[in-house]
Formats: C-alpha cells, structure tokens, sequence
C-alpha cells in the first residue's frame, strides 16, 4: 500500500518522504549505515538499537550527524 | 632510536587511558584523507580529535572520516569545536558519545570569532555538566591559571590550555603561564592550539607539561608528512629535555675547555 508523504525537516532542509518510515528505514533509503551516523529526533539522542523502534512523523525534525575531520 | 627514547619517558595517562605518544592531533583541513592518515601515522600520535558535523544529505556519505580512519588504530576524542555556547556544546559531546566509541570529549566553548578564544564561563559550565554525566572531560582553555583550576575543580581529566589562538602558528606565548598551570594542577596538561613548528613544541614540552595537540601546523605544512616526522622529534625532544634538567643560564661565556695546561 503506497503511504501519503509527510513533511519533516532533515539536517536543516525541509524535505517530503514517504510515511511510514521508521528511521532504521529512512537511513536505509539514504545509503546510509546506521553504525556510522547518529540520529537525533526532535532533540532527543536515539539508540542506535532502537532505530527501528521510532516512526517518523509528520513535522518531526531530524539530524543525522558523523564524525569529520577536526582540529 | 623511538624505542630508546620512549625507555626514558613514561606513558600519558589520561583518564585512566595510557598512552605512549605524547602527541595529539587533529584530523582538519588536509588536502586528502590518504595525506591526512600519512602524517598522523608519521606524527606517531595515538589520539586524534575529530568533529561532530551533519551529515551532507546531498553528498557521498563517504566524506564521513571513519570511512578513512580506523577507530581500532587510533583513539577517538571527538571535539565540540564551532560551539558559542554550553548548552550547544553539551548537545554535541553527547551525540559524539553516542556513536559509541569512548566517554571522551574535547571540550571547546569560543567566545571570539576573531580570535577564537575560549569563552571560560561558557567551558566551565559545560565541563560541569560533562563531568557529571561521565563523560571525560578534555578541556581547551586560555592560559588563564584560576580558569584552569576551576576546570580541574569541575572533574576534567585534562585540562588544555592554548599556546596561541587556535591555527595562529605563533607558538606559546606566554611559557611562565603554561608552566604555573602545570605546577598548580594534577590533571594531565595537553597545550592546545597555536604550536605551528617544530622548535614550538620543543619549546612547549620543555615548560614541563605532560603533551601537546596540534592540527593546522601538520595539516598546512607544504609536506605534512614530513611535518609530522618533525613534530614526533620534536616532542620527545622537549619532553627528555625537561626531564633531563637543562644546565643554568649565564650572561657571561665560560670555557668548556681546561684553562689550565695552555702553553707559554
């Protein structure tokens, strides 16, 4: 069943997504390993064992961040 | 001839971690990563810092530095560096711990844009904050004695007081400071910032402090590399020299050779 697409705001850009994404899939979606990025949702830290616990929502705000290179 | 000198010097323990390298550095800033992974393989250094940053959506997720640098070879201390306020800088150090790797932290506050120096009130509160959740706290601080020994009251396991303002290259400007934060605290003394060549850490490390961190002056070297060879010398250099004990300093010239037994 296709799912409408909702509205989050993804690392500072607001962006449409399928809904229903949980966000073990959305990482997925991105090409991203979930061992190599940590994900924030609405300001609270997830664990990284519980990214496919948490559903994205309509409205919700998300960062994915990583480590770079720093001083 | 490392293992030798190394045979004269303890380890760097800092917060119950050891280490044989009593160099820090940073991983900003290098042309490519494979330079980058060179010199910090050449500098010797077993802790390098990196940065909490957002991933770039529109990007490879390859520009990520553990797709370059390995976390069983090296130990991570992610820094809360770009951070103006405490509150920013808690929320970095603790989305650095998630990634799992370590309760260590770099612990920056900037008050300055010009000069990049530390807002003191700002890293204080902050290290307060860290400490408490458990975090080990490695603090980047101004030369200023009372601020280093409030971060020490504040539970840092290190406290980092800059020699210069960060990627200055000016070397450590005020050594009698570094060396009265160094005698006043029982914490490790990292000095961070400002060391740009060799003869600066030489220098640095014969004030008597337990290392030094350092970045830009291998990451903007013309050779990095070879840059980082120089600055593993270097440190050794200064730090066998402290603990040597230098002979005093005279203003006036005395013979090394017997005046006595000179011919008619």
């Amino acid at each position: 069943m296709t799912q409408d697409t909702i509205q989050v705001r993804l690392n500072g850009k607001d962006r449409a997504i399928d809904g229903g994404h949980t966000v073990a899939t959305l990482l997925e979606s991105l090409d991203l390993h979930p061992g190599m990025v940590v994900v924030e949702l609405n300001r609270d830290i997830l664990d990284r064992d519980d990214y496919a616990a948490h559903t994205v929502s309509d409205g919700d705000t998300l960062e994915l961040v990583h480590f770079v290179g720093g001083g | 001839m490392i293992a030798d000198a190394r045979a004269l010097d303890g380890p760097l323990e800092i917060g119950g971690v050891s280490f044989q390298s009593r160099l820090i550095v940073g991983t900003g800033k290098y042309e490519t990563n494979e330079v980058m992974v060179d010199a910090i393989r050449a500098s010797g250094a077993e802790m390098v810092t990196v940065a909490v940053r957002r991933v770039d959506l529109d990007r490879s997720s390859e520009a990520g530095i553990l797709h370059h640098l390995d976390p069983d070879e090296f130990f991570l201390l992610a820094n809360t560096a770009g951070c103006y306020s405490a509150e920013d800088a808690i929320r970095y150090a603790r989305l650095a711990r998630a990634a799992g790797f370590n309760e260590f932290v770099k612990l920056e506050v900037i008050g300055d844009e010009r000069t990049l120096l530390p807002d003191v009130f700002g890293t204080i509160e902050a290290a307060k904050v860290l400490a408490d959740e458990g975090f080990k706290v490695m603090a980047y601080t101004n030369d200023d004695l009372i601020t280093a020994l409030r971060l020490e009251d504040a539970g840092c396991v290190a406290v980092m007081p800059l020699a210069s303002p960060i990627g200055s290259g000016l070397g450590v400007v005020n050594p009698y400071f570094i060396r009265e934060i160094k005698s006043r605290l029982e914490v490790p003394i990292i000095v961070d910032a400002g060391v740009g060549t060799a003869s600066h850490a030489c220098v640095t490390m014969e004030q008597g402090v337990d290392g030094v961190l350092m970045n830009t002056a291998l990451a903007a070297a013309d050779d990095p590399v070879r840059m980082s060879h120089a600055m593993k010398h270097a440190i050794i250099a200064g730090r066998l020299a402290y603990l040597a004990g230098r002979m005093p300093s005279r203003e006036i010239g005395v013979p090394s050779s017997p005046t006595r037994g000179m011919l008619d």
